[in-house]
């Protein structure tokens, strides 16, 4: 190519084609819009059969009997669905898994922060990030067949199946997330705040505990409570190592059965599509629903009433 | 002239700095400094961009080794002791040596805890509230904020941040506080405001102040100190100290032409 000695007139080396942008600008936006919809779609399209068989359920069992029995019965000839009975087992395993998830995600968070050398922290972020992958029915019968055993050597009296050694196990598996968004929580406090605290001789520790955590807080607790929702629903962990024994208790040492549990084992079952004991699945799924929607909005209100702004 | 001299010779220096020398990782950032900080004075740097004020600021409450790689040369000295002497501890000496920064940054905390942290941390066993009411006084604040001690730092203004900022690095009563840009983020009225309090505090305090602005330095220190930064055969950049003296002198007859060129704006 050779540059023509006159100057070609500007204008006419700028042509947009700008009704054929406008076209496919149309196009894409419809294609984007129509992906958008089916996820938006399908999801609503869940809750809603979830709620229409819920419904059906309600018919022949009272919701107030449903909140207030404390028997879960399906199979007997005068059956009872007290929903206390299963969620008395998923908020136990829960509580377990969190209070082992918190501490040791958080802990490693502020570790992998604030301490950590840049070397291991190359090494360590990776290896936790593969902690998150491992598929939970080996973490399953990781509780079942080593972690359970083990805790017997202590606990003579711990079933082979219960509450204890599957929410300890559930802990592990989300302390990755707790981890990874605590330590997200904590890299965005501002460096400027950290270098004020130490302008004011703090000591690494006081500025941690005195400024860094505490502007991390609402990040904290979001991650907290996205793990304990995370725990509410898993259901490989505790189908198999907490057992399947509708129980109304808080003992961590006898085997019980958590809402997720009890899901598996109708939809594996041959209880008869259309029966009560069936749709009470339905019902089940619909509680652990609204009970997982009620912690993400709130944690969703919390991150939003006590995030700092820092500009 | 004569008095100023005798003054000068009175004065006893808060901080000494002899040849110090810092380097980030393998390069020298700033060479050879020396310059004494008179006590009760206010010090001004300033120079052009990247010629190392910060740097020079970072190491008197050795701020510079928070940042991996830094490293001082040299010898800088407060009340004679050796502030990087084996033994000294850098949290000892941040407690000394306060800093107000170029970008307010209250602590996500209430007015009151902004203050009330740093004295607890370092072990404040009088009255918190009177401690709290008398920082914010000083700090030119406490009309302000009186009736909201309780809202986040965060909700007051920058030039109320700002202020927030200094009266929580005097609430540990340190000997010296350092300021690096402190108005720069802040509006006229706000500035002029801060630097009448720079005149309060003084008779308390040893203040050293990097600026930007030339009416500043001139308004309100007593001493300038003038750096500039020169190419290195590497490629790189290496801030010095061209000329320390007086403020009135610095401006009005300096020794050096490329002072008396930055201070009229006539810098090339
Ligand atoms: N944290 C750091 N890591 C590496 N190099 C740095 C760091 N801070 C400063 N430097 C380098 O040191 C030199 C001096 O920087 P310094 O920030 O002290 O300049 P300054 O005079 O304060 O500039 P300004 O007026 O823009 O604030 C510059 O060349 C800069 O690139
Ligand atoms: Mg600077």
């Amino acid at each position: 190519m050779t540059i023509s000695s006159s100057p070609p007139d500007p204008s006419s080396l700028w042509k947009p084609n700008r009704k054929a942008s406008k076209y496919v600008q149309r196009v894409v936006v419809w294609i984007f819009g129509a992906f958008a919809l089916v996820s938006v779609a399908t999801t609503f399209g869940i809750i809603m059969s979830l709620m229409l068989e819920t419904i059906n359920f309600f018919k022949t069992v009272p919701i107030w009997r449903f909140l207030t029995d404390t028997q879960w019965t399906p199979l007997f000839s005068n059956p009872q669905y007290g929903i206390l009975v299963l969620f008395s087992a998923t908020f136990l395993t829960a509580i377990i898994a969190i209070s082992v998830a918190l501490p040791l995600g958080l802990f490693s968070a502020i570790y992998l922060s604030e301490y950590a050398p840049p070397q291991l922290r190359k090494w360590l972020k990776p290896a936790l990030e593969i902690l998150a992958g491992v598929p939970t029915v080996v973490f399953g019968y990781f509780a079942l067949l080593l972690v359970t055993p083990f805790l017997q050597f202590f606990i003579p009296n711990l079933g082979g199946f219960n509450a204890l050694s599957a929410g300890l196990v559930l802990g592990v598996s989300i302390t990755p997330l707790v981890a990874s968004l605590s330590e997200d929580a904590i890299y965005a406090v501002p460096e400027s705040l950290q270098k004020g605290a130490y302008a004011l001789g703090c000591t690494k520790r006081e500025a941690i505990v005195g400024v860094i955590l505490p502007s991390a807080l609402s990040g904290i607790v979001a991650s907290c409570i996205l793990a304990i929702s995370r725990a509410l629903g898993e259901t490989m962990i505790v189908t198999l190592a907490a057992g399947q024994n509708p129980n109304l208790t808080l003992n961590p040492l006898v085997p019980i059965m958590t809402m997720t549990a009890y899901i598996v084992q109708v939809s594996l079952g041959d209880t008869p599509a259309g029966s009560i004991a069936f749709l009470s699945i339905f019902a089940v799924g619909m509680t652990l629903f609204i009970i997982t929607l009620i912690f993400n909005i709130f944690s969703f209100w919390f991150v939003r009433t006590f995030r700092e702004k820092y500009e | 002239m004569i008095s100023d001299s005798m003054n000068q010779t009175l004065t006893e220096a808060a901080l000494r700095a002899q040849n110090v020398f810092v380097y980030y990782g393998s390069t020298l950032a700033v060479r050879d400094v020396t310059l004494d900080i008179p006590k009760n004075k206010i010090t001004a740097f300033i120079g052009p961009s990247g010629c190392g004020k910060s740097t020079i600021l970072r190491c008197f409450n050795r701020t510079n080794d928070l940042i991996s790689g830094a490293r001082v040369e040299g010898k800088i000295t407060f009340h004679g002791r050796d502030l990087y002497a084996k033994g000294v501890d850098p949290v000892e000496v941040r407690r000394r040596i306060g800093m107000v920064f170029q970008k307010p940054n209250p602590f996500p905390k209430s007015i009151y805890e902004n203050i009330a942290f740093g004295a607890r941390i370092n072990g404040y066993q009088g009255n918190m509230d009177e401690l709290v009411e008398q920082s914010l006084r000083s700090a030119a604040i406490w009309d302000e904020v009186k009736d909201k001690l309780k809202e986040s730092g965060l909700s007051l203004s920058g030039g109320q941040q700002q202020r927030l900022c200094i009266a929580r690095a005097i609430a540990i009563e340190p000997e010296i506080i350092l300021m690096d840009e402190p108005c720069s983020a802040l509006d006229p009225i706000s500035t002029l405001k801060v630097e009448e309090l720079m005149q309060q505090l003084k008779e308390r305090y040893t203040i050293v102040i990097v600026t930007h602005n030339m009416q500043q330095a001139s308004r309100v220190s007593d001493k300038t100190a003038f750096f500039n930064a020169e190419a290195t055969d590497k490629g790189g950049k290496v801030g010095y100290l061209v000329e320390y003296d007086d403020t009135s002198t610095i401006f009005s007859n300096p020794k050096q032409e490329y002072t008396r060129d930055y201070v009229s704006g006539r810098f090339g």
